[in-house]
């Protein structure tokens, strides 16, 4: 796509997204760098956090993978009542605030837990959560969602032409259709888990059961905030650049590439449905591991719902705003880097996840404090940072939809003498409406339920909602911060079906 | 880069901002979350200061006292804070050798259990680092008695958080010299390491540990505030380790008279009154009327441990170490 033929869409749009993209990542990292002075150096410590960080973050990966494709495999061949709702809730895990999430795996996996409740009552030696298999538990139960959506995409992706040819052939659809989209989808979803896990902080703490389970993230912690030792942060946010980077080369190497034709997109009718039972045991599985926390932290938090403060609406009301903000900005940076395409786009697509949640927020501090008080900027700064860190999502459910609409109708444009406006408008966005509405939904909640850089910036007037409900639990109110964490997961919720549903449409996909 | 996009906003907003500050002196106090949450002492400190400052007194919340000292550490000498309050003992020989802090110039006779004299930190609260459990359950006795114990506790860890600090210095001023046996013992009861006190916290509520690291006045909390005597410190035979809360004035602060008003106004009734039920410490000066009802209630140490700031900042890297190997195991 790099050697496009035919450049119908202009491009500053997507240059100017990309610069704003390479300043946050990069740029704050060298702000960060500039301002070091001395420092100590990687101790052996630090190489002990590198190990387990790459260790981990590896196997949470493949694990969500793995487990993402049965259940993704049943949720693209069964149509059944509610499909649709269970999707959307499916997805919830990801979406939430980590110190939520992990309360709910605790109530379920924890010592004093339902899982251990049980066995204890039927006789059976409790199991603890602690420790390196709860990390990866916790990681799992993140990311799952995310594989499994991203790999659904793959599968109703496929056109429904390329299933009747197979069938007329009467040729094997895993074989000639499935695995060959696996091999173009798996490596690239495996890549972006990899990279969420890297810079995992507080799951693989509070799970960890201690130092053994420090992650390179931490380190970085500890080396701002309790040594204020920037270049030894620098340094160990350029060993986390590093490591992305040579996990995208090789994830980029093993993806497959589609060959085929274009298809006329209509719903796809399966014929190879027989053995129901293994799609069924797939989600009904996926869906109690996904759900059942889910549902003890909105038991826990609805009492709490009636006793918070009314400055957590306030908060709420105003982390919708940013959130629309940041979906708004997010989704117009995507489309504008999907039509300017090519390797370049992809690599900007990739180093938020690498980026450090705490360097990116340090190094923007440093770069706004010399024209403004932070805290008068805190909701921008904000914003555009959530956007950023957003966008590798966006991107990767949009990309290929514009590069399909621009391989199969790109030609077609042009002879018609479509302007690049025009061509946008009434080509490809209608053609990129589903992925563009869950783009839009995931940064939306995404960027309700970020803790990382407000923190930093703001003063009491500019409090968001997962700030609110941390400064309840810093004040012993923690039955009202479980009424906020259900207030910030049904919001949540709402903002991403909302912006889900609008992108479906009438379609039944 | 990135200037055309935000440049417009953040000129307007900086000018929103000025307009409407002119004509009242403004003095920043930079301070941690929960002190300017609804619920901590930060409201009524304010309400009660600037009805005899003529002033605009602003708090700003940036999350715990580490951060504290960093944030001012990363705005340098151009800073507008004029004072920074929430720093420990653990943090102030960092911030005293950043050079940007000037003399309190204040006299208290503070009732804190140890001498002080410090010319740059002024007390404003403290309180002693404690196991919180609950009443009617088994308890420990001492650092040793728990590490030989089943009994199973969730601590903070030390390189993200200031109890979890707190303790490190604890094992290592009650036991000098086998402070790593002390940890390599304490590894079974551990039940996990959090990043805060929160999170910690709030899974000792939920049924996770037998007991949490906290302070002696946080079971004062659930009594006063929800009406629950069913939490209580447990009282250790090596004695407790402190935690004494301090403000600094900033050197480069453009309200010189407005800080030092503030920073008398800090060992004051009117201050010192608010703290016991918002922040849930000890004043550092008692109130005329007393402690509130409840805190007589607590347990109080016979031994307060405190190492000087300058020697907690020489021996941090060591206990770490210790802490960290022991663990790791």
């Amino acid at each position: 796509m790099a050697q496009r033929a035919i450049t119908i869409s202009p491009r500053w749009p997507g240059v100017l997204a990309g610069a704003l993209v390479l300043v946050l990542t990069l740029g704050t990292l060298a702000a960060v760098a500039l301002r070091a002075e001395l420092t100590t150096g990687l101790g052996t410590a630090d190489w002990a956090a590198i190990r387990f960080t790459v260790v981990q973050a590896f196997l949470s990966a493949l694990i969500s993978v793995v487990l993402a494709i049965p259940v993704a495999r049943a949720l693209a061949r069964r149509r059944f009542w509610g499909r649709q709702a269970l999707i959307t809730l499916l997805g919830a895990p990801f979406l939430l605030p980590v110190i939520v999430a992990v309360v709910g795996l605790i109530a379920v996996f924890g010592r004093n837990g339902i899982l251990n409740s049980t066995l204890i009552w039927a006789g059976i030696e409790p199991i603890s959560i602690y420790g390196f298999h709860g990390v990866i538990l916790a990681h799992v139960f993140f990311n799952l969602p995310l594989a499994v959506r991203f790999i659904l995409q793959g599968w109703l992706a496929i056109p429904a032409e390329r299933f009747r040819l197979a069938a007329s052939l009467n040729a094997s659809i895993g074989r000639v259709l499935e695995i060959p989209m696996l091999r173009a989808v798996v490596p690239s979803t495996f890549l972006v888990i990899f990279l969420i896990c890297l810079t995992s902080f507080a799951v693989a703490l509070t799970l960890g059961r201690g130092p053994k389970s420090t992650t390179v993230e931490l380190a970085i912690y500890q080396a701002l905030r309790f040594d204020f030792d920037l270049g030894r942060a620098a340094l160990l946010a350029c060993i986390q650049f590093g490591l992305c980077a040579v996990a995208a080369v090789i994830a980029w190497r093993v993806t497959g590439v589609d060959a085929m034709g274009a298809g006329f997109d209509r719903t796809v009718t399966r014929w190879d449905m027989r053995r129901p039972f293994w799609d069924y045991l797939a989600i009904v599985l996926a869906a109690l591991f996904l759900l059942i926390p889910l549902a003890m932290v909105v038991l826990r938090g609805l009492p709490g719902l009636l006793i918070m403060p009314s400055s957590v609406w306030l908060a709420a009301v105003r982390s919708v705003l940013v959130a629309i903000g940041s979906a708004t900005l997010c989704c117009t940076m995507a489309i504008a880097l999907g039509l300017l395409g090519g390797r370049v786009v992809a690599v900007v697509g990739v180093l938020p996840l690498a980026a450090s949640g705490l360097v990116v927020g340090t190094g923007a501090f440093l770069i706004v404090y010399p024209f403004v008080s932070p805290s008068d900027v805190a909701l921008v700064i904000t914003m555009l940072v959530n956007a950023t860190l957003a966008l590798p999502f966006v991107l990767r459910a949009i990309g290929p939809a514009i590069v399909a609409v621009h391989d199969d109708f790109g030609r077609l444009g042009v002879s018609v003498g479509l302007t690049r406006w025009r061509w946008l408008r009434i080509v490809v966005l209608p053609r990129i409406r589903r992925p563009l509405g869950f783009g839009a939904g995931l940064s939306a909640a995404l960027s309700m339920g970020d803790l990382g850089v407000i923190a930093l910036f703001a003063g009491k007037a500019e409090e968001t909602l997962p700030l609110a409900m941390h400064r309840l639990m810093g004040a012993y109110r923690m039955d009202a911060a479980a009424g906020a964490a259900v207030l910030l997961l049904g919001v949540s919720l709402l903002i991403f079906w909302i912006c889900d549903h609008w992108g479906r449409g009438d379609v039944d996909l | 880069m990135q200037k055309p996009i935000y440049l417009p906003v953040v000129a307007g907003l900086a000018l929103c901002a000025t307009s409407t500050l002119a004509e009242t002196p403004v003095l920043q106090v930079l301070t941690y979350d929960s002190f300017v949450s609804d619920w901590g002492p930060g409201p009524a400190i304010e309400t009660a200061f600037e009805a005899e400052c003529a002033c605009d007194l602003e708090f700003v919340g940036s999350s715990d006292g580490a951060a504290l000292l960093a944030r001012i550490q990363l705005e340098g000498p151009r800073t507008e804070f004029d004072v920074v309050l929430g720093l420990d003992t653990n943090l102030t020989a960092a911030a005293r050798e950043t050079g940007l802090f000037a003399p309190h110039g204040v006299t208290a006779d503070l009732d804190l259990p140890i001498a002080w004299d410090d010319a740059d930190f002024l007390p404003f609260d403290w309180g002693y680092f404690a196991f919180v459990g609950n009443a009617d359950a088994e308890a420990a006795v001492s650092l040793r008695n728990l590490a030989v114990s089943d009994l199973k506790i969730v601590i903070q860890d030390p390189r993200s958080s200031t109890p979890g600090l707190g303790l490190l210095m604890w094992v290592k001023e009650a036991h000098p010299d086998d402070a790593a046996a002390i940890w390599e013992a304490l590894a079974d009861n551990i039940v996990t390491v959090t990043p805060g006190w929160s999170e910690a916290y709030g899974m000792f509520l939920d049924g996770e540990a037998d007991a949490v690291l906290s302070y002696t006045t946080s079971p004062a909390y659930h009594l006063i505030a929800e009406e629950d005597a069913s939490k209580v410190a447990w009282p250790f035979e090596e004695g407790h380790y402190m935690q004494v809360e301090v403000a600094g004035k900033l050197a480069s602060t453009d309200q010189p008279e407005l800080a030092d008003q503030f920073m008398a106004f800090i060992v004051s009734e009117g201050f010192q009154s608010i703290i016991p039920t918002t922040n849930w410490m000890y004043p550092a000066i008692t109130p005329e009327a007393g402690l509130p009802d409840g805190f007589e209630t607590l347990v109080t140490p016979a031994v307060s441990l405190l190492k000087s700031p300058e020697d907690a900042a020489a021996i941090r890297a060591e206990a770490l170490e210790e802490w960290r190997n022991a663990l790791s195991q």
